[in-house]
């Protein structure tokens, strides 16, 4: 959605617009109270198309303050529903084959848009924490030093967020295998690559799909 | 979460010195989220009163068909001419930010003066309408509408010549550049948003 007050710029425009909207209004009452309210609802229409029509610009990329430690791999993994996996798992210790790990995963705590914005997200963090428990009980067994926190609902936002406190080196996406995948869909593994300077691996689950590096 | 988990939200050693660095949380970028929020309460704060002018004029079983009620009437020439000085202070408000972005400090002061001054003379016009207006508070529902409407309009004016001055006063004193007009930037956006709030007062409670 486009803020008409984004800027003095932008400000100005909406002063100018907000003028020949109330002037058409006016002029179109004076002639007919019915022309006046149907001249009012189709503006008013009009106004809110294009005040949410407007295209949001993407966030621009952000570079990553990477730790100084050589003998430490500092390894970001975010996924939901395939945390717990085989490929995963190996994918992780081929990354840190001959260095320490230091293995940070997120898990987003996946909600509904309406839920979202009613603030009702107990039940998608207790789910994620769930998954994330398991996660981290089954990585550690396998060796990796790992820890883990709940992220925001939004994967690339809950990259955001883990960045601004760990300075990872790489980040791993995992995901459901093309065409099982709402991330997948929504373009988000090209969208980290573009975000973050942190090369970006991306491990599908399916066993027999490929391995993106 | 398990403990595990519980231990590593904590727990992200790393080399970082000093303040932890601002974490945000939010998919909405936090000056359009505070400038929404602003807008928010500024539309719930007119909301109020314009619910309270429909329902005195519109809802109310015995309002008068005639608006305002008879025998009183609003000057709506002079409002006019005073909805046209606050307008054309958008247009000074404007040239003034634009002459610093050009790095033109003559423009900034002469634009900055020229929307006080407009400001200030839509201010004393709103005072001298309500000295000569011929009713008042006690006259009626309308009148209460009509009087908070206008007033809460008319204080945030005063607040926005308040923050057009200590703009002006700076910008004399050599402040702002090309590249820092921060302080001239966001008056500017609240004296078009005082401006836009006015347009819907005047078209809604004069015209209309």
């Amino acid at each position: 959605m486009r803020n008409p007050l984004k800027n003095e710029e932008t400000a100005f425009q909406f002063v100018l617009g907000t003028i020949v909207y109330l002037a058409m209004i006016v002029l179109a009452s004076w002639i007919a109270t019915w022309l006046g309210v149907v001249v009012f609802v189709a503006l008013t229409v009009a106004a809110i198309a294009l005040l949410s029509g407007g295209s949001t610009s993407p966030p621009p990329p952000q570079h990553v303050d990477r730790a100084a430690v050589e003998d430490t791999r500092r390894i970001l993994v975010v996924a939901n529903e395939t945390l717990i996996d085989a490929c995963l798992r190996e994918e992780i210790v081929r990354m840190s084959a001959g260095v320490a790990e230091d293995v940070l995963v997120v898990c987003p705590a996946l909600n509904s848009q309406f839920r979202t914005w009613l603030s009702d997200e107990d039940g998608a963090r207790d789910a994620a924490e769930v998954r994330l428990g398991e996660t981290l009980a089954e990585l550690s067994a396998a060796g990796i030093n790992v820890r883990g926190e709940i992220g925001d609902g939004d994967p690339l936002q809950a990259l955001e967020d883990a960045l601004r406190s760990f300075a990872a080196d790489a980040i791993v996406i995992s995901t459901h295998p093309k065409g099982h995948s709402h991330w997948l869909e929504a373009g988000i593994v090209d969208e980290a690559r573009r975000r973050f300077d942190v090369p970006v691996t991306h491990v599908v689950r399916d066993a027999e799909a490929e391995l993106e590096l | 979460m398990s403990a595990h988990a519980e231990a590593g939200l904590h727990d992200h050693g790393h080399d970082h010195h000093g303040p932890p660095i601002a974490n945000r949380s939010s998919r909405i970028e936090p000056t359009v989220l505070g400038m929404f929020l602003f807008l928010g309460s500024e539309a719930m704060l007119f909301g109020a009163f314009f619910a309270v002018y429909f329902f005195v004029r519109v809802v109310n079983p015995n309002a008068s068909v005639i608006w305002p009620p008879p025998p009183y009437e609003f000057p709506k020439f002079v409002a006019g001419v005073n909805t046209a000085i606050l307008f054309t202070s958008s247009f000074t408000m404007h040239w003034a930010l634009k002459s610093i972005k050009n790095g033109n400090r003559r423009g900034l002061q002469a634009g900055l003066v020229l929307t006080i001054l407009m400001g200030s003379a839509f201010l004393l016009t709103q005072f001298i309408e309500y000295a000569h207006i011929g009713f008042n508070l006690s006259s009626g529902a309308f009148a209460d509408a009509f009087f908070g409407l206008t007033g809460l309009h008319g204080f945030h004016v005063l607040v926005g010549l308040t923050l057009l001055t200590v703009a002006a006063v700076r910008a004399f004193r050599g402040h702002y550049s090309p590249e820092h007009h921060h302080g001239v930037e966001l008056p500017g956006i609240y004296w078009h948003f005082v401006d836009v709030m006015w347009l819907v007062v005047y078209a809604t409670v004069y015209l209309l």
